[in-house]
């Protein structure tokens, strides 16, 4: 890191601690004052002028005061931003479907730009009848609808060694959440005819990477899907328009994006993206394959380093989300105290089958400091651990899987911090 | 004009139709339930189905030595992985990090990681080199794995690799995966009621992110956003001033063109605001810059002495780097194959010209 990256940073700091200051005089502004608010009392341009007619923007953008809300990169990650990954700014939205237009990417050879008309599905392999499949003739199986998380076996796995990246885009945000239509993979394996000797799928994308994955069948005929929309609209680009792979609670990385083939084998392809990578390394050295699920998990999304307390202290919301790959999340704790004392947090809906829960908890902040902390339970009675129980059984060289609760410590000034506890 | 070439191209479609149906039947339509999709033609199922198995099926027949190997490397691969496999910067080493598995960082390399040879043919043979997929031949994979086990250690010099002797290649790290445990060595802990008062006497901070000061920086609304505009428009103002005299207007679409070219050249260099060297120097304002010019960006010899004695990127210089990289610059460490197109040619150097004052 540079020193003017340093002068950036302290910059930034103090613009922070400025706009608590200036938040405060607004607020005493907007309470009381002998003139009134000329928010108020003052006609504003506005309330005079005309806005922008209809058509202004044919596809619209969020508004220019919105622009911060954005995906980010680390640049010290990988080498290059082609074969790279960016994370979602979590600590920035609410509810629980992530826009597309800020929604993670990962991609291995770049984001390819493939026309519906270019685009061709093969399935083959230990099949009655290997078939092609057009953009078109996906659109005439029956459709499904799911909402779905999709997580990046990487996401936290800076954070194995302890406290890394300060702030909850970064040390969680390789995840996003969309409903998405498609076919059920399902359908098109029974359009097929799978043999019996058929065991598993390997799946390809149409990138240069392909990113082939090995699936065991089980998976491929439960609730995977061969998905073209996501929140109502096409995919985009850099999420594997015009078809991906949409395999519910497992590693995002088997959610080939460009699917160009589906091939029923007898066994798993061992393929890099399987073996070199995406596997976890055990302290002795020993290394786990076939770690698809993402355990259950969750984190506070707000305050957050990004998203510092900026209104002092009375009523605050604590937010987060939580998340499991084995079943719906039934119940998120927050500690306030580091994991010493936990209070049950409001789920503003009951949890679906492997998609995003939004958790909320309304307290009254004293202004003191905070660590804190959240903690996810999902259906199959799994409740996350911390990072050190995990780190006795893992060790600290497992790159992907850390589901460990993290912990932000807000200071009297509302600002947060990553940090771990004991 | 879109209508007519529309007419044509359902012409010509119509036409190769009626051949194929002289030539050979229509693929059959589907079997299935829904009867939507065709047969896949063996022709198109050869022309994807690569991969090849841990027990080697998939591989196809040929043969790669390590002599072979070392040199193909060294032009096609060693710009990211480096002459011995070693890595550079940012980019995977292929070679070293035996006996490092249980150390803390390990070194996960295809000689002391990866479980099986399978895998290292399939993804050099589907996605390598990095920017420029599936041209190697099969020979050419070959070999190039030989090299990769040979700066392993694992096989000697004047070794060959075959499809026959393939299997015969022992992995170090074979033996080193487990399938997924969490339910036996992780669920029983992890299922039990957990505390929810007084669950421990003391609390305190053992390690903090701002400590590492690793984050990157974001700009905040309002007054760096305000700020930045300004340098903007400072920048632009400064850009309208010295773009005046002199200098030929650009053709734009042929910028928007050579834009296009150029995502083929993205993996390794940068150009715009911003730029900066990668796997090869950024190329903001090239056109003018003495070959080998760019500060900081470690050049081959050649092409050094070549900027040296006086030689400039140009028209003229530049197609002929285009046209044939290695032909142009001897041993340079550019491991592109060349724009075939003058069209493509022209466009990028268009393109960069939009970049160069």
């Amino acid at each position: 890191m540079t020193a003017s990256d340093k002068g950036t940073k302290a910059s930034r700091r103090a613009f922070l601690k400025g706009a608590l200051a200036a938040g405060g005089t607004v607020a005493g502004a907007g309470a009381a004052r002998a003139s009134g608010d000329p928010l108020i009392t003052e006609t504003q341009p506005w309330a005079q002028y005309l806005g922008e007619g209809v058509d202004a923007t044919p596809y619209g953008m969020p508004i220019r005061f919105e622009d911060d809300v954005v995906r980010r990169n680390v640049e010290w990650l990988t080498a290059d931003t082609i074969s790279s990954i960016n994370f979602t700014p979590i600590h920035a939205l609410d509810g629980t479907i992530t826009p597309q237009g800020c929604a993670f990417e990962r991609h291995h050879s770049g984001a390819i730009e493939l026309r519906k008309q270019d685009y061709r599905l093969m399935i083959n392999g230990l099949v009655d009848q290997p078939l092609v499949f057009t953009y078109d003739d996906l659109e005439r199986f029956p459709r499904e609808q799911h909402v779905y998380f999709c997580e990046c076996a990487a996401n936290t796995g800076m954070e194995w060694a302890g406290a890394q990246l300060n702030g909850a885009q970064f040390t969680h945000g390789m995840i996003h959440n969309m409903e998405y239509t498609g076919v059920p993979l399902r359908t098109l394996l029974e359009e097929a005819g799978v043999q019996t000797e058929g065991k598993w799928v390997f799946v390809e994308g149409a990138d240069a990477s392909s990113n082939g994955r090995s699936i065991p069948m089980d998976k491929a005929l439960d609730d995977v899907l061969v998905a073209f929309k996501a929140n109502g609209e096409a995919l985009r680009k850099e999420h594997g328009y015009p078809v991906r792979l949409v395999v519910p609670g497992w590693e995002g990385n088997m959610w080939v994006k460009w699917l160009r083939r589906v091939e029923v084998t007898d066994g798993p392809v061992e393929s890099r993206e399987e073996t070199s990578k995406y596997t976890d390394t055990l302290a002795d050295g020993t290394s786990r394959k076939w770690t698809w699920e993402m355990d259950a998990k969750s984190v506070v999304t707000s305050p957050s380093p990004q998203s510092p307390i900026k209104h002092g202290p009375g009523p605050l919301v604590i937010t987060g989300l939580a998340w499991s790959g084995r079943g719906a999340i039934t119940q998120v704790d927050v500690s306030i105290d580091g994991g010493k004392n936990w209070q049950t947090a409001r789920l503003a809906a009951p949890g679906q089958d492997k998609a995003l829960a939004r958790f909320y908890l309304d307290i009254e902040w004293d202004g003191s400091e905070m660590l804190l902390q959240s903690r996810a339970h999902d259906s199959t009675g799994y409740v996350q651990p911390t990072k050190d129980a995990l780190r006795e059984i893992r060790g600290e060289n497992s790159i992907y899987h850390n589901n460990g609760i993290q912990t932000w410590w807000v200071n009297s000034d509302g600002e947060a911090e990553n940090v771990e506890v004991s | 004009m879109s209508k007519s070439l529309n007419l044509c191209g359902g012409a010509a479609f119509g036409l190769a139709g009626l051949l194929g149906t002289v030539a050979h039947a229509e693929p059959a339509a589907s079997d299935g339930p829904y009867g939507l999709g065709r047969e896949a033609l063996p022709e198109e199922i050869a022309a994807w189905n690569h991969e090849v198995m841990p027990d080697g099926t998939g591989l196809p027949e040929g043969a790669g030595s390590v002599e072979e190997g070392e040199m193909l490397f060294s032009e096609k691969c060693a710009v990211c992985h480096g002459d011995f496999a070693e890595g550079v910067g940012n980019w995977p080493p292929l070679a070293g990090g035996e006996d490092t598995l249980a150390d803390k960082d390990p070194v996960k390399t295809v000689g002391s990681y990866w479980p099986y040879l399978s895998t290292a043919w399939d993804y050099v043979h589907r996605s390598m080199p990095y920017g420029n997929a599936q041209t190697l031949s099969d020979d050419e994979v070959y070999a190039i794995v030989a090299y990769i086990l040979y700066s392993n250690y694992l096989v000697e010099y004047d070794f060959t690799l075959t499809k026959d002797n393939f299997l015969d290649v022992e992995m170090p790290n074979a033996d080193g995966f487990i399938v997924d445990d969490r339910e036996e060595t992780e669920f029983p802990t992890f299922t039990q009621e957990p505390c929810m008062s007084d669950c421990k006497d003391e609390v305190e901070i053992t390690m903090r992110a701002a400590v590492l000061d690793v984050t990157p920086e974001e700009e905040s609304e309002g007054e760096d956003q305000a700020s930045a505009e300004q340098a903007q428009e400072a920048a632009a103002g400064e850009g309208a001033a010295a773009a005046e005299p002199e200098s030929e207007p650009l053709d734009m679409a042929l910028v928007e063109q050579g834009e296009k070219v150029f995502r083929q050249c993205q993996a390794c260099h940068m150009v715009g605001d911003g730029a900066k060297h990668r796997v090869g120097p950024h190329l903001n304002d090239v056109m003018g810059r003495k070959l080998g010019g760019a500060e900081d960006f470690r050049y081959s010899n050649t092409i050094v002495e070549m900027g040296e004695s006086g030689t400039t990127w140009n028209e003229e210089t530049l197609a002929k780097l285009l046209e044939d990289p290695m032909g142009y610059i001897k041993g340079t460490k550019m491991a592109f194959g060349g724009l075939r197109k003058e069209e493509d040619i022209a466009a990028v150097t268009e393109y960069l010209k939009s970049f160069s004052q």
